[in-house]
Formats: C-alpha cells, structure tokens, sequence
C-alpha cells in the first residue's frame, strides 16, 4: 500500500453527491496537482457521515479537520492553506468543533457524542469500493471465523445468544430464525437480504450499502454457512444507484478474491450472490412479496403459513434479513453474542440506525444504543427542533408506524416500548414534527402513501384504506361528522385484523396512534372547523389586521387570483369567496398585517 | 394421512394433516363463506371473506388457506369474525356496480348470495368508485365488464390452469384491474374462447356474447327455415338451470322445448359426430398405415384448436383435418339437406346450442363457408338456450319427452360419450377396430382412456398391430402431452379437450358456484348422464349409424372422399403467441 501523509475524505453518501461531493472530489484532485502533491494526498470517496444536515462533508486526516457544507469553490482554499501549508481552515470547520482555536474532535460534538456506530462501524471511514480498506478493518475476518473454527449450529446459538433482532420492522430474533431454515431438510435453500427500503424518508440501508457493502456480503456468506444456503439474492431497489453500483463492485472484488464463490477459504463451502434490482413497489418490502418478486411474478404478498424458512423463494426454505440487520452479523461473531448484548435493554439488544429527518436542526443518519430516549435523539443529537418551535410528536415505523407525543418523549427508544405506546420500530425513519404540523394531515400523508402502494390483492387493504382516506379527506374538508370518527375507528380495526400481510395490517396506525393521542385534534376540525396548525386549507381563512395594514399594496400585487383589494396607504381586504388559500400574502406582507 | 385433532367452534375432531381450516370446518359441518376460494383452482386468501380466529394467531386468519395443525382452536363464528367478515362484504359492495336486476349472473351470483347470508341492508363505506370500465366485446366469444369484478382473481387462475394466461393484473391497490398485456382487447390475444374464466367467475364480470337477439329474429323471420342442432353434453347439464340434480339427462325435454321456441328441425349433433368419426377414423386408418403425420389429433374442440394454432403450430399438421360435429352438420344442413328439402340455403338458419363458448368463435371461421354460405349461424351456450327458455314461459320440468327430428335424429351412444373426456377416442377406437378388424369389437368401454386423469393412455392391439393412444383434456394437459411428444414420446393417435373434464365443464354449460362444487366433481357427475345414455343406447357405433350409411350411399359416396373433403375438412392457420 502507498504511503501518503493526508487523507482527505468526501462523503459519497446520497445526500451529499446530490449537493455536489463528486465535483468536490474532481476539484481536490485538479487541485492537488495544481499545488504539485497529488503523489502526498489521497482522496477517497467514503459512505454516510450521518450528518447530511451539514454536507457536502470533507473531513482531512491526520488532523480529523471536520469540514462541513464544502463548496466545489471552498476546495483551493483547503488544499493551499491545509494541506500544503499545514493552517486549518477555520471558517469551514463545523462551528461546534471550533473552541477557542481548539479543534475538537468529531466524536465529542453533539451530534456524535451519544451515537454508537456499529451497523455504520464503517460507512464515512473507509472507501466503500475497496475491499482491501474493508479487510484492513477486520473485515472478512468474522466469515474466516464462522467457516474455519465455528460449526454452523454454533454461528446460529451466538447469534440467537446475541439477541438480535431483525431490523427491518418486525423484530423477530434473527437467531431463531436462522434456526428454523436451517432445521428444514432441502437439497437448496436461500439467503436473502431485503434492501427494498420504501419509508417515506428513510435511507438506513441505502447508506449501509453505500458506505459498507462488503459487510452485508460478508454476513450474508455467514448466513449461508449457517442454514446450508450456496445462494443469495439482494432485493434492491432501483432507485438506489450508487447503492446498486458499490454493491456490484463489492461482489466483483470479494469473487475475485475467493471470498465468493466455490471452496471458500479452502473449507469447501460454496457461497455466491446475485443482485435483483427491485421496481419501487414498497409492498416487495413484505417478505413473501419480495420472493415473489425474485421469481418474476408480480410482487404481492401470499398467506403465511408455510413460512419462508420452510417454502420461501421457488418454494425451498429461505431466510430474509434487513441490510442493516447484516451488518451486525459480522460484529457478533468478531467481538461475541455477550459484548453486543451489552449495548442495549433486556429485550432489544444492540444498536439501531434511524433517518432523523422533519422539523429537526440535524437531520441525518444516527445509530444509538436500543433504550436511548425519544428526548435524547431529538434534543441532544438532532439539536432540537428549528426556529424555537415546540415538538409536537414523532414518528417512528413509516407508513406502519406511529407518531409519539411530546408527554411521551421519555419513551425508550426499542420494540416493545414503541408497540405498547401504538407505534414500532419499522426500519428506522424517525420524523420530527413541531406546533405547525396538523396531526389529521400527516395521518392522511401517510394513508396516503399506502394507498397508492397497496398492492390490491386482498379487500380490506386494497377499498378499505381507500375508504379511510376518504374519510380523512372529509374531516379535514370540513365536511366530516363526530359518527366519521367513530366509522374510521372501526374501519380501522377491521383491516387491522383482516388484511392480509404486514403491509395492510399495519396500515391504519398512522391513522389509530393519532386518533389515540391527538383525538381533540380530530374533534376540533369536525366540529370547529378549525386546523389549529394552520395546515388543511379547506378550514383557514386568511384575513388582514385593518390596524397593522400600511395599503403598501405589495399583498395585492402578489395574489395570484385578485382576491386582496384596497387603496393605497388604505387597509386592504380579502375576499374569502376568491381566496385559494395559497399563503402568497401572508408571506410578503413586510408588517406581519396578514394571518390565518 | 395422518390425522390432527383440532377444535372448531368448541367441536373437536380430527382431520387429515394437509387440510385447511376451511375443509376441516366442512367437516364439521359448520359452514365459512367464501369468494375468491375455488378448490383446486385458486386459492389464495385474497377476498377475506372467510377469515376465522385461531387461537394464538396475531391477526384473524383465512380459513381457505390456512392449514390445521395439531391443537388447534378455531372460531368461525366470534364478533370479531363476523365483524371483519360483514366489513369486507361491505368494503367490496362499496365498490361494486350493483345493478343486479340487469345483471347476467341476478340469483346465480355469489356475492348477491353472501349478501343476501349476511344480512346486508345498508352499505357503510360508500365512497368514490372505479372509473366506469369499458366493456371488452372484442370476441366473438366472451364479454369483459370490469364495471362488476371484484378482483377475486378466479378467472385469471382458471386461466393459467388453462396454461394460456392471457389475463392477469393491471395497475396496483384501489386501481388495479383484470385485462390483457399491454391494454389489448381479448381478441388481439391468444385467448382460446374456453370460457373457463367465466365459469369460474362468482359475480356477473364475465359471459357470453349473447347471440339470442339474432336467432330470435331469424325465428320471428317467416322466411327462414331455422334448424338448430344440440351437442351431446347440453343435454347432460340443461336441467340444473331449471333446478334439476347434476347430472340428469334431459334430452328428450330439450328436444320439447326447442320445437316450442320456433326451431323448425330439431337436430341431434350426436349423429354429426358420428360422422366426424368416419371421417376422422378413416383419417387415422390413412396415416397410420402409411405411418405419416402421427400421432393425428383430434381437432373437435375449437378452443384446443386455437391453442394449437398460437402455442404448438408445429403440430397443425398433425391436427385431423376432420371439421367438427358442429361444423360438419353446418355443412350438411346447407348442402345435403338444403338439396333434398329443397330450400335455397341463403334461407336456412343454423344453429347450434354448444357447451362451449369457444364455438361462437368457430363458427365465424372463415374456414368454415364450404356450403357456400356460412355454415353456423349462430351458436348458442347452454346458458343462454336456457334463457331463452326461461323468456318464452316454457315450464322446462313439465315438458313431456320427445324425439329429434329426422333425418338428423337418430344417432349412436358413440356420438353421444363426444361429451365426456375420452369420448371421442373411444368412439372412433370402436370404429377404427371395427373397420380394421373386420370383426365386432367385444368390449365397448375402454376403461383406461375413461375418468378424469389429466392424461390418460391406453396402448390397444388392431389388426396385429399396436396402437398408442392418450386422451388429455384441459390445455394445461395437453400443453404437458406435447412437450412430451416434442421430447419423442410415440403416440398414434391424441384426443385433445380444451377445458378440463371435455364438453360436460364448457365454458358454455350452467355455472356452478364454489360452494356447490364442495365435494362433487361436476365433471364426473354430468360425464354420468353421458356414459348412461350410451349404455342404453340400441347402437353404439358410428359406423352402425344408419343415417351415416345412407349419408355416404346417397351423397358422399365414401369417407374422406372427394366431396367429403370439401364439405367435411378444414384446414389451420399458424398464429401469433403474442
């Protein structure tokens, strides 16, 4: 390996390289020749930070210069005065970092200081399309374990003994799981990795896969071992092209290396992988949905029994596990069930990685310790909610999960307590909600989204959460009734216990966690016509403070449909029958004359 | 089997091992609706209708699909089933077009019957529909109306069973629809006009295309003499439209009906078929001696004759070039008849009342003119014949018995097993051996050709010779049958049925609902009416048929003569898959 003296690392997660790291890298490399120490300094393109709020990120080792919102323009600056004259540039170091011309380091700011990267052990620190950075970070070196020193009965009882659970939503014990396909007597078995993650906002796997293939690869190769699998499938979506891409490059290089393939480290078991690009249907997130998917046949889900572990991908027994769910495989077996179940509750071990997205100041990806409170996540690492607003809730579990109240907000953080307040744990999207959001509206928002993915085989899924939208509409119409409420309530009951998989049972508890916490809110646009957050626009009217009003005419001139009319230096007025209710107004009146 | 006992609605019993809750519950006699289940076929648990509590079970569960396993406690009949199961019945009604008083399947529908058992009086979820889905009347066959699907999917596992699977879904969740690739209407497809998807239907989404307007008016029409003929396995299936057990022949009643509808002759297609197996006997006799073309299929069933034609053209060369019965009497009604009644055939009026909706599609052949005219009008299904009879105030159960008219009334038991799977192997073997042999053929039935076996063979010895034969119906079998053929399997000669069972489960015949089908098979069942009738029959060869002999005597002369091949054979086209 080339010996150089700085390393300077870009993020390539997907937030990042939409706001420009690859042009950022291009720079540094034009740069680094302009200044003649391109042979000195290496740039690597690496996965997720985490912390997409202040991307593009760059962080320059040795030194650990934590550089945050890099522009292509800001890259000369960095390679002149750092890296060629050894002066830090400050004012592009991340503010928190920065005391008294101290740089701290990056794990000691907020953001980082309560997380505990282990699924993202390495995504931001190595070049996720170089196996050998993988293999310098132990990596491989759990498989080498698994098949040179472990039976497979004693990889599943460490891993069953680890208390892992499965991360994609469901948390079932990933060990006992293993257990059964590996129990089912077949001459072919699978193993599958679902990395269709369809969560309004999620984007866990996708930087797993970005930041770290080779770790799902690895655990994986481990599974196969374990059930007796020689063939593995990653369902993964299309609309995830650098994941797909660093993926395709990680099994290219670990088959190279014989990592994949036949007589794996010469023990004579067989493993490989293929990758099958999923079309975008959230639904092929279901298991059995996504094994029909594989097959070729429209992704819908099938009844259960018989399980996946007994008939899963062409009917032979299968195991599915969530990419993140993968990437601790390799940590248990390295470091042992007894020092990850240290991180954790008694019954949700490990970590979890969520998408901090919403009303938050930092938004991005965190892993935290199972059993980390609601609070914490928000307050100390995501910074809070913007603008001095208030929390309102938040929501966990996407379109199957709930939203938490702020009187909750000490909730731990893992599965069973997240179920027992009426949402779950889902695959990690955590969506932060403050005083202007309207609880009816993001009930819709998520009812939405599952009625267009409905895949429309069984009833209660395919009219029923029609219908429940529909009822929705109607209350933040205005034109629902008190008997509405009570008619969604049992709708949702009835698809609850009659839909047919996961997807659809799960369904309504967007639509059952805020009637359960917020049920006034419900009550206040059936029977005052009112959206106290301002939002459903059927219910507001805007009007203007005749006092505050300077007849500036600036409103009047911006109304897209002439509904504001008055003289100059006069009070202005708005007339209601008119108004589209679009807010143009309110947000160009200098003199704050304007509300709802 | 090994036996689990389990619980249902506090009654214990045992049942086999591989049953689900729903079969086990029959067992108990305690009945679960059901919509989307139809046993064998699709089974699915999409429609939720016949959820049940399991003990122990997260959510309530779907009877049809779920299978029982030891311990096990069932309960069909708690609040929260009834609620969720009423619920679903509503949620589908609330968007489903319910103008049952115009609709083709009113009092034959099975969500107007789970209606009707739930006590369904007002619908809650009343909201926004579908778009109002353009009928597909692209077929001469069958009617697409979308208007009426309640996505239960039946049709489109009846039609992969049928390995054709021209239909799936379209589109996903509240939008999503049964239809063709790409948007196609049916006929741009390689549907076979089988009907099995509209058998299968529950609700009134799929059905003939209704000929009755034109063969009333040609009977209104003073000037046209109107024949109708009958294919054998209508007779053996007629009665159940009028509320009669399955399976009991109501030949003589249908002949007394038509004549009361206006039919002028009322003919018998048994006697067609009769010659259909001295045409396609003698057909066989010519290539098996001189070993071409073999194994010859049978080509009596249009729907497996557009399989062929889309999936196997290869084959068509090994198609009996034989019309059949049908077409062959269409045939002779315009030429032989027409000549000695002495009626211009521009003013004879055929038709043909078939099983089958796949005969509407035959008839339009352009194949079939050789008389010079269009030698079918119209072909009717069993259902719509009892419509008709339903419309003219005909009492069908009080109708006295009475015979076909002549000449075309008088046919074998040979002709008549047509019907049935098998059927016509079996007819022509008794002719074929007969004719080879020179001498009687002692044991009529051919058990091993007989029942309802995917694919059937027998291996006979005629005239010092083997002859390897098999019998497949349904074109899944047939499909099967092929490739096998294709891998170098030896046949001498292949009966071919389009839908499963042959003639007797047409897509024309009375349609039977899921739950009636529970522990009979409808095919063996009217297959008895079938077999009865040639058991009792005088005659029970083709070549026995004394109207054959004078066909031949007075007109055309000999089997697969000159005339005979103009009149009586047809010839294939190759068509496109897709």
């Amino acid at each position: 390996m080339e010996l150089v003296r700085s390393h300077v690392l870009v993020c390539g997660g997907t937030g990042c390289t939409s706001s420009g790291s690859k042009q950022i890298i291009e720079e540094f490399e034009t740069q680094l020749k302009n200044f003649d120490i391109d042979k000195e300094v290496k740039v690597i393109q690496t996965g997720c930070f985490g912390f997409c709020a202040m991307g593009p990120i760059v962080i320059v080792y040795p030194e650990g210069s934590f550089y945050s919102m890099v522009q292509k323009e800001d890259v000369a600056e960095i390679v002149e005065q750092h890296l060629l004259k050894g002066k830090i540039v400050t004012r592009l170091l991340y503010k928190e970092t920065v005391e008294e011309d101290n740089v701290k380091s990056l794990n000691e700011i907020d953001f980082y200081k309560k997380q505990h990267r282990v699924a993202l052990r390495n995504c931001g620190v190595i070049d996720p399309e170089n196996i050998d950075e993988y293999i310098a970070c132990d990596g491989y070196k759990a498989l080498g374990k698994a098949l040179t020193e472990m039976t497979p009965q004693e990889v599943i009882q460490e891993v069953k003994d680890s208390g892992l659970r499965g991360r994609g939503g469901g948390g079932f014990p990933t060990g006992v799981k293993w257990d059964f396909a590996s129990k089912s007597v077949n001459d072919q078995k699978y193993v599958l990795c679902n990395a269709d993650e369809g969560d309004p906002g999620a984007f866990m796997d996708r930087s797993v896969l970005e930041g770290d293939p080779h770790s799902v690869i690895e655990a994986m190769a481990i599974a196969g071992y374990a059930i007796g699998a020689n063939q593995g499938y990653i369902y993964v979506r299309a609309e995830y092209p650098i994941a797909v891409h660093r993926l395709q490059v990680a099994i290219d290089q670990a088959r190279e290396y014989g990592i994949l393939g036949k007589n794996i480290f010469e023990t004579g078991f067989d493993f490989d992988l293929e990758i099958r690009l999923g079309a975008g249907a959230f639904v092929c997130g279901e298991e059995t949905a996504l094994m029909t998917s594989i097959e070729g046949r429209r992704g819908e889900p099938r009844p259960r029994p018989p399980f996946p572990a007994v008939k899963g991908l062409w009917d032979k027994p299968t195991i599915l596990n969530n990419v993140e769910t993968y990437a601790n495989i390799p940590v248990i077996l390295l470091n042992g069930a007894k020092e990850f179940a240290k991180l954790g509750t008694e019954t949700s071990k490990g970590t979890k990685v969520f998408a901090l997205g919403g009303k938050i100041n930092n938004t991005g990806l965190v892993e935290v310790p199972m059993g980390t409170t609601l609070r914490e996540v928000v307050y100390e690492i995501g910074g809070g909610i913007p603008n001095g607003k208030q929390f309102k809730a938040a929501q966990t579990g996407g379109p199957s999960g709930g939203c938490i109240p702020a009187d909750l907000i000490d909730t731990p953080i893992d599965y069973d307590s997240l179920i027992k307040i009426g949402s779950m744990m889902g695959s990690g999207g955590l969506i932060v909600m403050d005083e202007d959001t309207c609880m009816v509206d993001i009930a819709k928002f998520f009812l939405e989204f599952t009625v267009d993915e409905s895949c429309g085989k069984c009833v209660p899924c395919r009219i029923g959460t029609k219908r429940l939208l529909e009822l929705l509409n109607k209350i933040t119409d205005g034109t629902g009734t008190l008997e509405d409420i009570d008619e969604m309530e049992t709708l949702c009951n009835t698809i609850k216990s009659s839909a047919l998989c996961g997807l659809g049972q799960t369904a309504p508890n967007p639509v059952l966690s805020t009637l359960k916490y917020f049920r006034d809110e419900y009550v206040e646009h059936v029977v005052d016509k009112k959206c106290r957050a301002g939002v459903c626009k059927a219910l507001l009217s805007y009007k203007i403070d005749a006092d505050k009003c300077k007849g500036c005419t600036l409103c009047a001139r911006q109304c897209p449909v002439g509904a504001i009319s008055g003289k100059v230096k006069e009070a202005h007025i708005i007339d209601t029958t008119k108004c589209i209710k679009c807010g143009v107004c309110e947000s160009t009146c200098k003199f704050g004359a304007i509300s709802k | 089997m090994e036996n689990v006992n389990i619980k249902i609605d506090g009654i214990e019993i045992s049942v086999p091992k591989n049953y689900t809750v729903l079969q086990a519950a029959r067992m108990a006699n305690i009945h679960i609706p059901t919509l989307c289940y139809l046993e064998g076929i699709n089974e699915i648990g999409a429609c939720r209708i016949c959820v049940v509590e399991i003990k122990g079970a997260r959510s309530l569960q779907a009877a049809c699909v779920y299978p029982v396993n030891e311990g096990m406690e069932v309960y069909t009949n708690s609040p929260a089933v009834r609620k969720a199961r009423k619920a679903n019945l509503e949620l589908i009604l609330s968007n489903h077009d319910r103008k049952c008083l115009t609709c083709v399947r009113n009092r034959n529908c099975e969500l107007q019957k789970l209606a009707e058992e739930f006590g369904i009086k007002e619908i809650r979820y009343d909201g926004s529909s579908d778009p109002v889905f353009a009928l597909d009347q692209s077929s001469p066959s069958l009617v697409r109306d979308n208007n009426k699907c309640v996505l239960c999917r039946r049709c489109v596992a009846a039609c992969a069973n049928q390995a054709v699977s021209v239909i799936g879904l379209k589109n996903r969740g509240f939008v999503t629809e049964v239809g063709c690739a790409f948007d196609a209407p049916i006929f741009e497809t390689s549907c076979i006009y089988c009907g099995q998807c509209i058998v299968s239907c529950p609700v009134g989404a799929l059905y003939e295309k209704d000929d009755i307007p034109k063969v009333q008016k040609a009977i209104d029409n003073t000037e046209k003499h109107v024949v109708v003929q009958t294919a054998p396995a209508v007779r053996a299936a007629l009665g159940e439209e009028f509320g009669l057990p399955m399976g009991t022949p109501v030949t003589g009643k249908m002949v007394a009906a038509l004549r009361r509808l206006g039919f002028d002759k009322v003919f018998d297609t048994d006697t067609s078929a009769d010659l259909t197996i001295m045409e396609e006997g003698t057909e066989f006799i010519e290539r098996f001696t001189k070993g071409e073309n073999l194994p010859l299929i049978t080509s009596c069933s249009p729907g497996w004759v557009k399989f062929c034609e889309h999936n196997y053209p290869e084959f068509i060369n090994n198609l009996s070039s034989a019309k059949s019965p049908m077409e062959m009497f269409g045939a002779v009604i315009k030429s032989y008849y027409a000549e000695k009644q002495n009626i211009a055939k521009e003013n004879i009026y055929s038709v043909a009342i078939m099983p089958c909706t796949s005969k509407k599609f035959e008839a339009q052949r352009p194949e079939h003119s050789s008389s010079g005219a269009q030698d079918i009008d119209a072909s009717l299904t069993t259902r719509e014949l009892a419509r008709m009879i339903k419309e003219a105030g005909i009492q069908f159960n009080e109708l006295p018995d009475e015979e076909f008219d002549s000449p075309f009334g008088e046919a074998t038991g040979a002709g008549v097993i047509f019907g049935a799977t098998g059927g016509v192997m079996e007819a022509a073997i008794r002719t074929v051996y007969e004719l080879l042999e020179g001498k009687p053929l002692e044991n009529l039935e051919i058990a091993p050709i007989r029942g309802m076996d995917g694919v059937k063979e027998a291996e006979l010895t005629i005239a010092g010779k083997k002859v390897k034969v098999a019998v497949c119906h349904g074109t899944k079998n047939a499909k099967a049958l092929l490739e096998r053929v294709k891998a170098g399997e030896k046949y001498d000669f292949i009966e071919v049925m389009a839908c499963p069972g042959g003639c007797v489960n047409g897509g024309g015949q009375p349609i039977v609902s899921s739950e009636d089908r529970v522990g009979k098979d409808i095919r063996v069942e009217r297959a008895k009416a079938l077999y009865a009738e040639d058991r009792s029959a005088a005659l029970r060869k083709s070549h026995e048929n004394p109207v054959i002999q004078t066909l031949y005597d007075t007109y055309f002369e000999k089997p697969c003569s000159h005339k005979a091949h103009e009149l009586l054979h047809t010839t294939y086209t190759k068509r496109n898959k897709f």
